[in-house]
């Protein structure tokens, strides 16, 4: 036994390593993937007998207008999440300076970030809220009618997602100080003598140096976007009327909610959200592919 | 640098900044600083329509009411059984697969690493229903241990990214000179290794730390009653109660903020750098 252990170690020893970790893996994320996918063929209460109803719950979803009351509500987070990028980007360059205290002043900005999305959500709840909410008091002193946006059809969702991007504007804002902090000093100044300067130098001389945190705030930034489900059932449980729901908590109220346990139509609906998610992770990991082969 | 040093810039600018600084700063913290104001409001104030003005007093009977008279003490100690074994969890495990997938070179190495990171990255919709079945199956549902397990294999995902880019960074000269002596791989990973990754443990300590106290869609899939459920969903099913008691709902939400905040605190730079997923240093 020891002398086949000495003569094969380095041939067993990494998947004896992996053996705990990649087991748990497989078990509770990779197994589970399938499951949903063929459950998603079925009709099920998630207790009794499933029956297997083929495609029928994915020909239900074509029909349903809170599918694509979901499907649209996403993609308007998806497109004003990426708004967390430059937004992000520019607090970064106004607080990469070496003045006194700033150093508090960054952990500060980044701490919408720490906060749980459940606080951040009961937050802007109050900061939205009818006749005394704040941001309520300041429309109705601006404009002279106050709006109760969380109730407001027209306006819930784009409340909801200001909400999310302050946290996510927070987290861009310290990849990109990181990124900041490592541009390299000799381009900058050679550039500086070269005449380049505000946004000619931010876009020809520091973005291209910013790559790799730019990649990573796209990553965190589009999967922060399509996860979006703590602040919609905090601040508005998908109302009013349906009209703020997204896929994530449209799969929720079909399948665990008091609207019923229809495991199976939930599961459709996961695997409609998986495959649009995983138009983006493919491209996620092609990228990361790359980079390690060229290495 | 960039932008140019303020010190650099005519006074004017100079002190335009220094004025500038402190009023972003308030006006982006607003929500939390208007919530935090409200948590010390007596309920009276808020009965009588002052919300914006002074408070007739600080009102530290709202922190005392929910101390000692709501449920919030038991939601904070059931996020901390959650939270703890989930990190020691996923620390250890990530440790073990960082190691192996940045040390050994093997044929399906990097198709097993892109497994984890793209595993890590999926909707949590996607595992919902069958966690649940699993959890309920095997006796699990709402316990603490059922919510620590998941979350366990979940989180090793992320920490597998992190630690195997940790460790490849990493001198890899040290290994060989180990393996030069004859010293065996699993003596390599705790004696030569492992004392190297302590910068790497603190990092994802804290992260995963974060990350699981601020869980809120497991905690309501895998949990449901007030013995078992973390402050998160505990706060979300206090808020369907205090109807319009903003105090209380504020007080709540300052103490369900404070572990993380404070973790974050004590451990900013091993919070960023694990933030940035080590790839910007």
């Amino acid at each position: 036994m020891s002398a086949y252990w000495k003569a094969n170690q380095r041939r067993l020893a990494p998947w004896l390593f992996l053996a705990p970790g990649a087991l748990m893996f497989l078990i509770y994320v990779l197994i589970p993937i399938a499951q949903s996918i063929w459950i998603s063929f079925y009709d099920w209460d998630g207790m009794g007998e499933a029956t297997w109803i083929g495609t029928a719950n994915y020909v239900e979803l074509v029909d349903d207008d809170a599918f694509y009351t979901s499907l649209k509500n996403n993609v308007i987070w998806l497109v004003l999440y990426m708004l967390a990028l430059p937004v992000g980007l520019m607090i970064a360059i106004f607080l990469n300076q070496n003045v006194r205290g700033i150093r508090a002043y960054k952990s500060l900005f980044f701490f919408p970030f720490v906060i749980s999305q459940v606080v951040v959500g009961l937050m802007f709840s109050w900061f939205y809220a009818p006749d005394f909410g704040l941001f309520y008091r300041l429309i109705e002193w601006a404009t002279g009618t106050g709006i109760a946006v969380l109730a407001d059809e027209r306006f819930v969702t784009y409340g909801i997602i200001a909400a999310g991007l302050w946290p996510q504007i927070a987290y861009v804002m310290i990849l990109y100080l990181t990124g900041l902090n490592n541009v390299a000093p000799d381009q900058v100044e050679a550039a500086r003598l070269d005449g380049a300067r505000g946004w000619r130098m931010l876009w020809y001389v520091i973005l291209p140096q910013l790559k790799p945190a730019t990649f990573i705030a796209v990553v965190v930034t589009v999967i922060g976007a399509l996860r979006s489900f703590d602040l919609v059932s905090i601040m508005t449980d998908g109302g009013p009327y349906g009209s703020s729901r997204v896929l994530s908590f449209f799969m929720y109220e079909q399948a665990l909610s008091e609207y019923g346990y229809r495991m199976g139509y939930g599961a459709a609906i996961a695997v409609v959200l998986f495959a649009i998610m995983m138009v983006f992770i493919s491209g996620f990991i092609w990228k990361m592919w790359r980079d390690e082969t060229e290495r | 640098m960039f932008p140019r040093p303020i010190e650099q810039t005519s006074p004017t600018t100079q002190t335009l900044y220094k004025v500038a600084l402190p009023a972003a700063l308030i006006l982006w913290l607003l929500p939390l600083i208007g919530v935090a104001i409200t948590s010390l409001r007596p309920a009276s104030d808020l009965a009588q329509g002052n919300y914006f003005g002074m408070p007739s007093y600080i009102a530290f009977e709202n922190y005392r009411q929910l101390a000692f008279d709501s449920a919030i003490p038991r939601y904070m100690l059931n996020s901390l059984w959650v939270t703890i074994p989930t990190v020691i969890g996923a620390v250890a495990l990530s440790c073990m697969t960082g190691f192996a997938l940045a040390v050994y070179r093997f044929r399906s190495n990097l198709l097993v690493f892109f497994l984890f990171v793209a595993g890590n990255f999926v909707p949590f919709q996607i595992l919902m229903v069958p966690v649940r079945d699993l959890t309920l199956s095997l006796g699990m549902y709402n316990t603490w241990y059922g919510l620590a397990l998941f979350h366990i294999a979940f989180q090793t995902g992320f920490c597998t990214l992190f630690m195997r880019n940790f460790i490849k960074s990493l001198p890899f000269e040290l290994i060989e000179a180990a393996r030069v002596e004859g010293v065996s791989e699993i003596r390599i990973f705790w004696h030569v290794v492992m004392p190297l990754m302590r910068p790497a443990i603190a990092a994802l300590a804290v992260l995963v730390f974060t990350f699981i106290w601020n869980d809120f869609f497991w905690a309501t899939v895998l949990t449901t009653s007030a013995e078992t459920q973390p402050i998160t969903a505990g706060l979300s099913s206090l808020n369907g109660q205090w109807i319009a008691q903003w105090q209380l709902v504020s007080a709540g939400s300052i103490i369900a903020a404070l572990p993380p905040v404070l973790m974050f605190f004590l451990m900013q730079k091993h919070f960023i750098a694990g933030l940035t997923l080590g790839a910007v240093k």
